[in-house]
């Protein structure tokens, strides 16, 4: 094992058994924290009831349409705002402030625009990552060196063989990292949602077992949705790699 | 003189971009507005009215107040904490590479997951309000201090060390200026997470705030309450990463300063 991974494994599992013992000798009350081993029973017991599944397959079905959209979108409306240099000046106050804006403050609007449904949730995703995808898409075509395009246009190359193989693999890291924003802030956008404002989902369950005070339920369902999240990440991690890889990167 | 004149023209249609830019946003809210009506939102410049009202009310500027103090203490914290840290664990190559992968996982996960675990501990208040305002900003800051830190040019550590430098003065007269731009990136981000955590711990943890103001409008459903206030948030938004965008540039130069 690596130095770096065995020191990581070390104080993770240090602080995992200082918490089990503090909770345990009741330095930490039941009602602030349950231990780790209870929280771990909790999820089992909450997985195997099935009482989640409809909660958590509202609250990815919203994250994966509106990955799915923002991706499209934002790749798009990049690719038509790098052609006008103009218009990008215009915009750019905008994409540095965008993430400063409280959108959940726009979801009464949303409801009222789009009913009380899981469309305004969707929305409110969407809406929080596009401007990331938009952005890095702008930051990668950036990057395609001009040689490149130079050489393209001696081999005669149409505009879509082009885009695909010259412009889409020098812009690649740049927009896989606007996809991993993308994911990451989806994921943010419909928990958060679900947490403020809605009635399904996970961060609904989050928010109801909170206000339940059943702390059982509630530390079941944080470790479930950390165990979720970083799962999700180390594949977009490992898919990062094998195309970077392909398009030879690295 | 040229060159005078020519920064000159170039702010001066900087300053023209904003307002068209404005303009169209604003086009656009009343594009929305014609679509959904008066029970959604009010138009633009309805909005702005009932900001104006809004400010000259007053029970608003008591909220304003507790919101500044509760971000000003959850900003100064997360720097003070974030960019330390950072620079440590940059210089320490093997806590850096341990804790890297934790730092990043924890940092695209939804804050809100651990707020009832902020609530539970700290109660209401201030203290939770500033916790969770730290918990959204210290580690974009700390995550990119460390990799600011880590890739300081090593032609830059190797002169230092041939000047015979302290490990100090290698981190304050090298490491530190050569890192400082990212920092400041970093900082840039963190604050303005740390000012939407702020507001968002407010709506639930608080009895004061521009974010319990939000809430409490939201749940009565009034609407030109909610779109004024809305519209004051992110106006202070812009202007708070306008400066930091200016001191940003400052930092990294007019090189880059395009």
């Amino acid at each position: 094992m690596k130095p770096a991974v065995a020191l990581r494994t070390a104080v993770l599992a240090g602080a995992v058994l200082l918490l089990e013992v503090l909770c345990r000798a009741g330095v930490i009350s039941r009602f602030t924290m349950v231990p780790p081993s209870a929280m771990l029973v909790g999820l089992v017991a909450l997985l195997r009831s099935g009482s989640l599944n409809g909660d958590l397959l509202a609250t990815f079905t919203a994250v994966a349409i509106a990955v799915v959209s923002a991706v499209l979108v934002g790749v798009l409306a990049g690719a038509v705002v790098h052609t006008v240099p103009r218009v990008r000046r215009i915009l750019d106050p905008l994409f540095g402030t965008y993430y400063a804006i409280p959108i959940w403050a726009f979801y009464p609007l949303f409801i009222v625009l789009f009913g009380l449904n899981e469309i305004p949730k969707v929305v409110i995703a969407f809406l929080y990552s596009v401007v990331a995808v938009v952005v890095n898409t702008l930051l990668g075509l950036d990057r395609v060196p001009r040689v490149l395009l130079k050489m393209a246009r001696s081999y005669r190359m149409g505009p879509f063989e082009t885009g695909v193989r010259v412009v889409l693999p020098s812009a690649a890291p740049f927009i896989i990292t606007g996809v991993k924003l993308a994911i990451a802030y989806s994921l943010i956008g419909v928990i958060s949602t679900e947490f403020i404002l809605s009635s399904r989902g996970v961060g609904y369950r989050l928010s109801f077992a909170y206000l339940g005070f059943d702390n059982t339920t509630l530390y079941a369902l944080i470790v479930l949705l950390l165990i979720c999240v970083t799962t999700i990440n180390q594949i977009v991690y490992a898919w990062e790699q094998v195309l970077l890889q392909r398009w030879g990167r690295r | 003189m040229s060159v005078v004149a020519d920064s000159r023209r170039r702010g001066d249609s900087r300053v023209a971009d904003v307002l068209v830019l404005i303009l169209v946003l604003g086009l656009v809210w009343q594009a929305f507005y014609e679509m959904a009506g008066d029970v959604a939102m009010t138009p633009p410049l309805a909005t702005i009215g009932y900001a104006v009202r809004l400010m000259l009310a007053p029970d608003f500027w008591p909220n304003v107040r507790a919101t500044l103090d509760a971000f000003g203490l959850a900003a100064l914290i997360s720097a003070c904490v974030g960019v330390p840290a950072g620079v440590l664990l940059g210089v320490h190559r093997l806590a850096g590479d341990a804790a890297d992968p934790v730092l990043v996982a924890l940092y695209s996960v939804p804050k809100i997951v651990f707020y009832p675990v902020i609530l539970l501990s700290l109660g209401l208040g201030l203290a939770p309000v500033v916790a969770f305002g730290v918990l959204n900003g210290v580690l974009p800051i700390m995550i990119f201090t460390m990799h600011a830190v880590a890739h300081v040019k090593p032609i830059y550590l190797k002169m230092g060390r041939s000047f015979d430098l302290t490990a100090w003065q290698l981190m304050q007269t090298i490491a530190f200026p050569a890192a400082l731009p990212e920092i400041l990136t970093g900082l840039r981000i963190g604050l303005s997470l740390t000012f939407i955590g702020t507001l968002l711990s407010e709506m639930f943890a608080a009895h004061a705030g521009v974010g319990h103001l939000l809430i409490t409008a939201m749940q009565l459903n009034q609407v030109p309450r909610i779109m004024s206030l809305t519209l004051l948030i992110v106006v202070f938004a812009a202007l708070l990463n306008t400066v930091v965008v200016w001191v940003e540039h400052r930092a990294y130069g007019h090189a880059t300063d395009s």
